[in-house]
């Protein structure tokens, strides 16, 4: 299945994009999309420890992704 | 329902923040402002740049204002976030908490600021001579605290 992965802030300026598809296999984890994000972004390759999100939540790594969800990729936030 | 919670892209107004959580049953009104500092880390900032991930931000917001009424007792609450270019000098964030006695306005404040800036996606860019850089807070600080430690990819 196709899963559209939003960027932001370093992320979104080292991939020139702010949102990426890729491409994994039905039943897949948010860990297994952000490997196929860094697969097709290699400036992202030793970004290991995202925060993740799914339908605007925090997520956890281990959690398994649908067609439609609303994947967020991102750095650690700093806003204030 | 009480309380306002935006990312906006144009000049924070203080006015409309605290006009958004008074009423005449709230006796106090605490409100921070964060605001675009000319240095960090020794190095002399020229202006900021913000950006967020408005539709999860607000959501966020909402929830750090539930948990601010769920310990302080008060609904009224507002949290507003500016994106986009600010200069130094100017209103990045606003909180506002109204209540009707002063010290849970002023502790719902702290911790709805506290909290924004640990778990809010919103990211600040500091633009300074020569160049600029992405802000990231500290790693661990976030909403687990560290889930993947123990999943190295």
């Amino acid at each position: 299945m196709t899963i559209a992965v939003l960027l932001f802030a370093r992320y979104g300026e080292v991939a020139g994009a702010s949102a990426i598809e890729v491409e994994v296999p039905s039943g897949a984890t948010l860990a297994q999309v952000w490997e196929a994000v860094q697969v097709r972004v290699p400036g992202l390759r030793g970004e290991n420890k995202p925060l993740l999100a799914r339908d605007r939540t925090y997520a956890r790594p281990d959690q398994v992704v649908g067609p439609g969800d609303e994947i967020a990729a991102f750095p650690p936030v700093s806003g204030g | 329902m009480p309380g306002l919670y935006r990312i906006l892209d144009r000049p924070l107004d203080l006015d409309e923040a605290v006009r958004a959580v008074a009423g005449p049953d709230r006796g106090a009104i605490a409100t921070f402002l964060g605001i675009g500092r000319d240095h960090n880390a020794g190095r002399k900032v020229l202006r900021l740049e913000y950006q967020a991930y408005p539709a999860m931000a607000e959501r966020m917001m909402r929830e750090i204002g539930d948990e601010v009424a769920e310990r302080f007792g008060t609904p009224h609450v507002a949290l507003v976030h500016r994106i986009g270019p600010v200069g130094v000098g100017e209103i990045s964030v606003i909180v506002a908490v109204a209540s009707a006695h002063r010290r849970e306005a002023m502790a719902g404040c702290a911790q709805a600021i506290e909290r924004l800036k640990a778990v809010v996606p919103i990211w600040k860019k500091e633009y300074f001579q020569g160049g600029a850089a992405w802000i990231e807070g500290p790693a661990g600080i976030g909403p687990f605290g560290g889930s993947w430690s123990n999943k190295p990819l």
